[in-house]
């Protein structure tokens, strides 16, 4: 298969003469060892960065990394090193490289490649282990990773020769960022890093992916879509992930003002369709505001944009959008009539579709649902927290306001999971795309800070903001070393509550206030910080949020905020798990604010 | 209901693993599988027959596109097509209680493969049905039957014929154009079909 253009010319490659960079790989063949094979492979597909953590299995991968133009990025956790893959990927839109070693090193990926995997995020994780001569003789820190991974990577290799290195990462790389994309994972006998084969990165290119038959849009489906557009009264656009995976931004923003139809957007979807536009509704699901469930309830035609129908944005399926008719774009044939059966399947890339689907409808300018909608907004826009005056209480939503407005909306937020990633979606309103990094999917805390390194690393220009818990960020702390290791200029939020503030609140809800393992102890987060040399504050005072949020911004190097916030806030409005999209949980009325106590927090002396 | 598929794969170390363990991660219960080689080198043939909701097909035809060592996926329930499954049967017979089982392997077209004083051992070609009424006739005329072993289902869709030859072979849901009557029965796992010919 692998044809010598030229004989070859060297047995070892010597000093830094070898790879080279970018797009213009080795055209000819050269002798190499799989170690070197791998590296001249990565930067081959465009790599530059890598996140890991050596160990025994790999360390010949780790011998040859000095002869090559790659950056490391030393992680405290493997963990880590793939979530800083994974945001590396969702800032940039790249495939994300992440490195460990056998047995345990590999092991401790699966939480962040099932994060990958569960949000489609284009990763190649690179994985050392024992020579293949004792493979499955439970050697020292030998683990059947590729067994381990299989339900959590789109796909994975176990590679065993070194001649098979160059084929099996450039088919890695291929299938990561093709269709639906995905984390791929490779696992390389010690062996195979060592011995010597050919190398030619070109030869070694992936054959054509095989043409996927369920993926298809038939014209009369294409014809059928924009005859259910045209005559729809009560349209919404639903836009997830796909947008941006897609590059659709701009088709679904002209589907939308040429016909007047409302966005509302998946938690992942979040950025993909500007959030100060007029068309846009916000955030839908269990933490959206009422008039966006309620639109999808009440509309007669649902344009679901690259999204899956997740359990979290239909509520009860019996009762999700009952009058209405949907249309599915979706690339992933698995996922139509998944969860929601719907009346026309555009199975393909959404932008590919709606350029399609376009020159079929021609524009309107009236759309009284519009001016429901809005109408339909009534008091619940006026109940928002942040229309609170200052009653010396500190809110995660203020702060998170107040984030929003200092940063005139233009930062990449990374968030954890629970509570704040709620507030986040509600109050940083996100008009790009890639602009919002969060875990949807998995709901893995513990997910920020590393996901915020990868993000700050791919866009060195960006201001980055990791909003985190106290109990998320108190999972993946460690990386904290790994920022002053690098210093990186990005910027810390921990919204502390005292509590794993999610939990609580569904203790409060639905647990009669049992609140069963839900208050955390912390540390000064401020003081941790220093202990790493990295600056910080803490602040209790509403007022104090904008200049802390300032000088965090002034300083050139990371910076951690400690906010501790209202302990027993909760998100608001909220559907109950498996209730309907209408039967929501509603924020405290902000009208008898004068009694006592602010009623739109409760407390659990609350009833 | 019960779904056959059939896939064609890499022949490749753990791609039995990934097909199996899609079933497994939905939950579905694979009722046979069976295995091997096809007309091209490099990519084997697999059948599987699993026990789903009626509407699954299309997710499980979907999700097996998804392995990447999967190269085609043809969902053949409905579909008509030669349906064989391969038996041996070993059943205690003695030279004086023989006879009887030869008269029953005759008109059942099997073959006796085997010949031991204190058992023999049948071999039989054909659709479910027909393997399962076998052993059934053997059960009720007293034989014990010391050993079962089935392939599982292979089936093949069949070529482009005229009407009449289809008709002729009286192919399964050829008259009644869709859900046929005697393919379900022959689906049906319970299904007793002492006729010996298909």
């Amino acid at each position: 298969m692998r044809e010598a253009k030229e004989p070859a010319i060297q047995s070892r490659p010597k000093g830094t003469a070898k790879p080279q960079t970018g797009n213009t790989p080795a055209q000819s063949t050269t002798r190499l060892t799989g170690a070197e094979i791998l590296w001249a492979t990565l930067v081959g597909e465009g790599i530059d960065t890598v996140f890991g953590y050596p160990g025994g299995a790999i360390l010949p991968v780790y011998d040859a990394l000095r002869k090559f133009p790659v950056r490391h990025i030393l992680v405290r956790h493997e963990q880590g090193a793939v979530h800083m893959a994974d945001g590396y990927a969702r800032a940039s839109g790249k495939v994300g490289v992440a490195i460990a070693t056998s047995g345990p090193g590999a092991t401790n990926m699966v939480t962040g490649l099932a994060t990958a995997m569960l949000d489609s995020i284009p990763l190649v994780c690179i994985t050392g282990q024992v020579s293949s001569k004792v493979l499955g003789s439970d050697a020292f820190q030998e683990v059947d990773i590729t067994g381990v991974t299989l339900p959590v990577t789109k796909h994975s290799y176990l590679v065993t020769r070194p001649e098979d290195i160059a084929p099996a990462v450039r088919e890695a790389f291929l299938i990561a960022r093709s269709g639906r994309p995905g984390p791929v994972l490779i696992d390389l006998t010690k062996d195979a890093q060592a011995a010597i084969a050919d190398f030619d990165f070109e030869a070694a290119a992936a054959e054509a992916r095989r043409h996927h038959p369920m993926r298809s849009v038939a014209p009369d489906a294409i014809q059928q879509a924009a005859e259910l557009i045209r005559n729809a009264k009560r349209p919404v656009i639903l836009a997830g992930h796909g947008v941006m995976q897609s590059g659709a931004e701009e088709q679904v923003r002209t589907l939308a003002e040429r016909l007047q139809i409302p966005v509302a957007s998946t938690l992942l979807g979040l950025g993909g369709f500007p959030a100060t536009h007029p068309l846009s509704l916000g955030m839908m699901g269990m933490h959206g505001e009422s008039w966006v469930n309620e639109a999808i309830q009440n509309s007669d035609l649902l344009i679901a944009a690259g999204m899956r129908f997740d359990d979290r944005v239909t509520g009860a399926l019996p009762t999700y959008a009952p009058k209405a008719k949907k249309i599915h774009i979706e690339i992933d044939p698995a996922e139509i009539n998944k969860n929601v059966k719907v009346d026309v399947a555009l199975i393909g890339d959404l932008a590919e579709v709606l350029e399609q689907l376009l020159p079929l409808l021609s524009a309107r300018t009236d759309s009284p649902w519009l001016r429901q909608i809005n109408e339909s907004k009534g008091d619940a826009a006026v109940r928002d927290i942040t229309n609170l005056p200052d009653n010396g209480h500190l809110y995660a939503a203020h702060v998170i306001h107040d984030l929003w407005r200092v940063t005139d909306g233009k930062a990449i937020i990374v968030t954890d999971v629970g509570q704040h990633q709620m507030w986040e979606a509600q109050y940083y309103k996100h008009e790009t795309s890639r602009s919002l990094i969060t875990s949807g999917g998995l709901g893995t805390m513990g997910f920020a800070l590393p996901a915020a390194i990868g993000a700050k690393i791919a866009c060195p220009d960006r201001e980055v903001w990791v909003i985190a818990g106290d109990g998320g960020f108190q999972m993946t702390a460690c990386e904290l070393s790994t920022i002053a290791q690098e210093n990186l200029d990005l910027n810390i939020a921990v919204i502390n509550n005292g509590y794993l503030g999610m939990v609580r609140q569904w203790q409060e809800f639905f647990y009669e206030k049992n609140y069963a393992a839900s208050p955390i102890l912390s540390p000064d987060f401020a003081m941790l910080a220093q202990a790493h040399g990295i600056a910080g504050a803490t602040i209790q005072q509403r007022a104090q949020v904008v200049p802390a949020v300032s000088e965090a911004r002034k300083l050139k190097g990371p910076y951690l905020i400690n906010f501790q916030v209202e302990k027993e806030d909760s998100v608001y409005p909220m559907i109950p798990s498996g209730a309907a999209l209408h039967e929501l949980i509603r924020r405290p009325s902000v009208t008898t604010a004068h009694l006592g106590h602010n009623p739109i927090i409760e407390t659990a002396e609350d009833q | 209901m019960l779904h056959t598929f059939v896939a064609l794969v890499e022949d490749k170390p753990g791609v039995l693993t990934r097909v199996a363990s899609l079933f497994r991660r939905l939950n579905i219960n694979i009722v046979s599988v069976t295995v091997g080689g096809t007309e091209r080198t490099g990519v084997s043939r697999m059948t599987i027959v699993a026990d789903a909701s009626p509407t699954a097909g299309h997710r499980i035809m979907a999700s097996l596109y998804k392995l990447e060592n999967v190269l085609e996926v043809d969902d053949v329930g409905q579909l008509s097509c030669v349906t064989r499954e391969l038996a041996l049967i070993k059943v205690a017979a003695t030279v004086q209680t023989r006879s009887h089982i030869f008269e029953l392997v005759e008109v059942f077209r099997a073959r006796i493969v085997d010949l031991a004083p204190e058992s023999l051992m049948i071999e039989m070609t054909g659709v479910e049905s027909k393997i399962e009424g076998l052993i059934q006739v053997l059960t009720e005329s007293g034989d014990e039957i010391l050993e079962v072993s089935r392939t599982g289902r292979m089936v093949m869709r069949r070529g482009q014929h005229t009407s009449r030859v289809l008709q002729a072979m009286r192919v399964p849901g050829y008259e009644s154009s869709g859900s046929s009557q005697s393919e379900d029965a022959a689906l049906e796992p319970d299904a007793v079909h002492t006729q010996p010919a298909d």
